[in-house]
């Protein structure tokens, strides 16, 4: 066959196949792209959001590395992801499972499990405020939380579970965990049902038991869409931050900040746009640097 | 052939959704605000101002307050503003529109026909916008603002509280105030709650007794480097609130804890006495209209210096610089701020006037409100303020201190030191 | 006795998991009870009244909400941009995704990992270079303007979520359309689309609801409230100070409504997913 024929082909074909991400790629320059290079721009600047732009260089970056706040803002969301990323996806992957065999209800159960995620914060707001309110009124507590534990014979236990440092971000996450186990639930979900039956089939006839399928089969099958929903979940927790202003405002102290919330009151409290957008270029590059490393033990546990 | 249906349907689709608006004719007026609660009543006065006048103003609402400054730094950028706006931010921002030739100076009409306008309005309303001969903002002197409500902050008492744990009459005093608040907790009420999980009402509160204890003369000359924060009397404000929850005046989680949830509670009747501002009336009164309170400044803590309250403009409308239709929309504005739709804006919402003689007609817990006024001052009125990052260590520092967590001098140390890098990094 | 047992360790078994599935479950359906319970209060009852069901029911929340929150035009217009900006997405994304996993080309590893990246990455003051762009581009205050920018909010996230499902799909699948004659874009359509069915079904409920409850970049971008989405109208009750919560709970019960039917309606299809894939197979 002729060389140039055939070079020809291979680039025809790989136009073609360029063509599908174009529309993609496109719509991602157009509205990605540019605001994407004045962030990483103004993280050199010293800006108020109108006004002069002083050009500083890496002094806003130099600030951050020495920014106790901001990196304390890190590992609160790091603590957050990580009660998410166990407690809220045990819970997912556990009511997948359960709906994803013969059991009665199971419609009803998808559809509700659903709910959370689709609740305005503002309701999740209002909802946990009345829950986890700590003060009393005629001799009986207001919150639910607090009442029951000092019906139920647990006095000892009452607290101020958002107003306590020790005891806030662990609430927050549990509240988070909550808004959010129904997007792991249903993906996992969805997950379970493209694997393929005949593969159970087979494993019960090499009298494999229930765990030894379980481990054999769903876990492997189901790694990729692990992956994608650690991913999402490492997303969503790391960026939570509307979550947490609907349950203490502008934080307890500094104790519940996370890096949203200080790139927020970076550019609406202390008017510094640049200072801003270098913490989210630093937060981005982390987020990508723990995503990076969530893929490559996925892979090395799919070889195993 | 479904696939290309699918196709087709979802093109039309968006190129029916891509018809687009055309360009403002210039004989109309346009105006953002962030007002919610007064939507209706901007929108019924645009209507009357045509039927008077004949000009079209085209009033649009962008809310939450958060989305609507973004909006507007936005739009300043890509020189898109509206005839009419509002700056929702600091002065030293509003300086900055100034400068950027957005906002028109309105000196001229105001001190037309001897000063007519100017008169008719609070002055401490109209000092939000004014800039004197050699302020620190490098601003042309002039009136840059229309202010149409005022608004400042003191504290509310629950009558029927009060008289349950037997107090008379309110307390004239910080110590009395202490006092009263442990005779409420002894029959079991909670004494105070307040909104400081926003940082700008316990700020408001922590400045109303500086100036009580220090005077606004040391407080300036804080800002400006020359009194440290470990000074005694700075010491003494944050004391007040070590003391205010060692007598367990405090509602618990009160650093968390919203505006909205904080008149809630007072609105419920769960503590006897609040820290607000005056809109305050109209949101209780949704919430309890049986709600029997009334209004005193925060009781004084020294007789050193005279305490001051916050008061100032509410909602402040500005007009665009490089508008075509300056001049009608400095018309319309004169119009909105007199007396009849004054009346007007503050029987519906509940709001003090920005207008003096509109404020006849008020509610009587207004009337009280609008005493304050008096006494009040305004971080906007100020020779100069404190930098944004020290402020964040001051408020929070206080809040530190609520939950026990910090001692008044620790949080001393920690803001002179936030101070201290600020005014190195001024210095290079 | 053997059997006997058996069958009731199972029956032990299915009560624990109905127990622990009915607990969950109890703690998502209150929230929404409360919503309802509120909607049907008035201002001046709903923090007061603990009744579980309120003695004095109140139904003229929901026409308040509808007529003051001007939803006739906003809920049409949440609607159309629903409509578009998902329909957009699943066909943008899914062809991409499907190039992504299946074919070759120069670049790609580095334009998936784009893609990839750009959902990492927050963008805070980027309104003010997206509203300049906009500006220029004289697509602020439109609706294709809009969509757009709803698009590529929500484009990162499907086409990982595609890829992943493609990745899974069996190669014999593809080689059996090849030989049988079907183009690219065939085979994406034929069966790769199919395949990836609770993928779709999952992207198209997760982008829906992101568009549904979207509400900065519509008052970044628009301004006629003619364009204005839902939202806007939920706004109007949560003044800058006072907040009319019944009729803000009656505005969210209906706002919430079109959102659990989009789920209903896809939930289906994440759980039927393999069927139509093996008779295509």
């Amino acid at each position: 066959m002729n060389k140039k024929f055939k070079a020809a082909a291979i680039f025809k074909d790989n136009l073609q196949n360029f063509l599908f991400v174009l529309p993609a790629f496109a719509i991602f320059c157009i509205f990605y792209i540019y605001p994407f290079y004045k962030m990483i721009h103004l993280s050199f600047y010293d800006w108020r959001g109108i006004g002069p732009m002083h050009f500083i260089g890496l002094s806003n970056y130099k600030e951050l590395m020495g920014d106790s706040l901001w990196w304390d803002s890190i590992w609160h969301a790091g603590y957050i992801t990580l009660i998410a990323l166990t407690f809220q996806n045990a819970l997912a992957f556990a009511l997948a499972l359960a709906c994803d065999r013969e059991i009665r209800m199971k419609r009803f159960y998808r559809v509700i499990f659903f709910i959370p995620p689709v609740l305005s914060e503002v309701v999740v707001g209002l909802i946990w405020n009345w829950i986890l309110n700590p003060e009393t009124q005629n001799g009986s507590y207001i919150g639910l939380l607090n009442h029951f534990l000092f019906t139920s014979g647990l006095p000892q236990m009452v607290h101020d579970w958002l107003g306590d440092p020790k005891t806030a971000l662990t609430t927050i996450a549990i509240v988070h965990s909550w808004k959010g186990f129904g997007w792991g639930f249903i993906m996992f979900l969805a997950g379970l049902q493209t694997i393929d039956k005949q593969l159970y089939e087979a494993a019960r006839v090499d009298g494999a038991g229930t765990w030894k399928t379980f481990m054999n089969v769903t876990i492997p099958m189901m790694l990729p869409v692990i992956l994608v929903v650690m991913i999402l979940t490492i997303l969503g927790s790391m960026q939570v931050f509307v979550l947490i202003i609907a349950m203490v405002n502008e934080g307890l102290v500094n104790y519940t900040d996370v890096p949203v919330t200080r790139i927020f009151s970076a550019m609406q409290s202390t008017d510094r746009f640049g200072y801003a957008c270098a913490e989210a270029v630093i937060f981005g590059l982390i987020l990508v640097g723990i995503s990076f490393i969530t893929k490559r033990l996925s892979d090395k546990a799919k070889q195993v | 052939m479904r696939k290309f249906l699918t196709l087709c349907s979802c093109l039309i689709f968006l190129a029916l959704a891509g018809c687009s608006q055309p360009p403002e004719p210039s004989n109309k007026l346009l105006l953002w605000h962030w007002m919610t609660d007064r939507n209706d009543t901007f929108q019924k006065f645009a209507q009357e101002y045509q039927k008077e006048t004949g000009k079209e103003v085209t009033i649009q609402l962008f809310a939450p307050s958060d989305s609507y400054s973004q909006k507007i730094i936005a739009a300043a950028q890509a020189n898109v503003l509206p005839d009419i706006y509002g700056i929702l931010d600091k002065k030293s921002i509003v300086a900055d529109f100034i400068k950027a030739d957005l906002v028109a100076d309105l000196t001229k009409d105001m001190e037309a026909d001897g000063g007519k306008w100017e008169n008719s309005l609070f002055d401490k309303a109209l000092a939000d916008r004014r800039f004197d001969a050699g302020n620190t903002y490098g601003v042309a002197p002039g009136i840059y603002g229309v202010p149409i409500d005022v608004t400042n902050e003191q504290i509310l008492y629950n009558k029927k509280l009060l008289a349950k744990a037997g107090i008379k009459a309110p307390p004239q005093t910080f110590d009395e105030f202490v006092k009263d608040a442990q005779a409420l907790k002894r029959v079991g009420i909670t004494p105070f709650v307040s909104g400081w999980g926003e940082l700008w009402l316990l700020d408001c509160f922590a400045s109303n007794y500086a100036f009580n204890i220090m005077g606004e003369e040391k407080i300036f000359d804080t800002y400006r480097g020359k009194v440290k924060y470990t000074d005694p009397d700075w010491i003494k404000v944050f004391s007040i609130f070590a003391e205010l929850r060692d007598k367990g005046v405090l509602m618990d989680g009160i650093v968390t804890k919203g505006n909205k949830y904080a008149e809630q509670d007072f609105a419920l009747e769960r503590a006897a006495f609040t820290f607000n501002g005056s809109w305050c009336v109209n949101v209780y009164h949704d919430m309890n209209p049986d709600l029997d309170y009334a209004v005193i400044p925060p009781p004084p803590i020294s007789t050193a210096y005279p305490l001051k309250i916050w008061g100032s403009a509410g909602s402040t409308f500005v007009v665009n610089a490089s508008s075509p239709n300056k001049n009608s929309a400095i018309a319309f504005l004169k119009w909105l701020t007199a007396k009849e739709q004054q009346v007007a804006l503050a029987r519906e919402t509940n709001n003090l006037p920005s207008n003096k003689e509109a404020l006849a007609g008020v509610s009587p817990i207004l009337e009280e409100f609008a005493k304050g006024m008096d006494q009040s001052t305004h971080p906007n009125i100020w020779p100069l303020n404190e930098d944004p990052s020290v402020s964040e260590a001051f408020d929070k520092g206080i809040q530190d201190i609520i939950i026990g967590e910090k001692t008044p001098e620790q949080v001393a140390e920690e803001v002179q030191k936030a101070k201290d890098l600020q005014m190195a990094k001024g210095n290079h | 006795m053997r059997t006997n047992k058996y069958v009731l360790w199972g029956m032990t078994k299915s009560t624990l998991i109905h127990v622990f599935l009915m607990s969950v479950a109890m703690t998502c359906l209150f929230p929404i009870f409360w919503m309802i319970r509120c909607a049907f209060m008035t201002n001046d009852t709903v923090f007061v009244d603990k009744a579980l069901i309120p003695h004095h029911l109140n139904f003229g929340n929901f026409a308040t909400a509808w007529t003051q929150g001007n939803f006739a035009v906003y809920f049409l217009n949440s609607v159309i941009y629903t409509v578009c900006v998902v329909g957009g997405i699943v066909l943008i994304s899914s062809l991409a995704a499907y190039s992504f996993s299946r074919l070759k080309f120069p670049g790609k590893n580095i334009i998936f990992y784009l893609f990839v990246a750009a959902m990492m990455i927050p963008l805070p003051g980027s309104f003010v270079a997206l509203f300049v762009l906009m500006t220029k581009l004289h697509l602020v205050n439109t609706r294709f303007g809009y969509i757009l920018c709803m698009i590529n909010v929500g484009l990162s996230m499907s086409i990982l979520l595609f890829k992943t499902f493609f990745d899974k799909m069996p190669p014999e699948l593809e080689d059996a359309a090849r030989i049988d004659g079907c183009t690219k874009l065939g085979i994406w359509w034929n069966m790769a689309m199919p395949f990836a069915r609770p993928a779709i079904a999952v992207i198209v409920i997760f982008n829906s609801l992101n568009v549904w409850n979207e509400y900065i970049l519509a008052t970044l971008l628009l301004e006629d409230s003619k364009l204005m989405p839902l939202q806007r109208g939920l706004v109007v009750f949560q003044g800058a100070n006072s907040t009319d919560y019944p009729v803000l709970m009656a505005g969210l019960t209906m706002a919430a409504i079109p959102i659990i039917v989009v789920y209903l309606a896809m939930q289906k299809h994440i759980v039927k997913g393999l069927s139509s894939g093996e008779v295509l197979g």
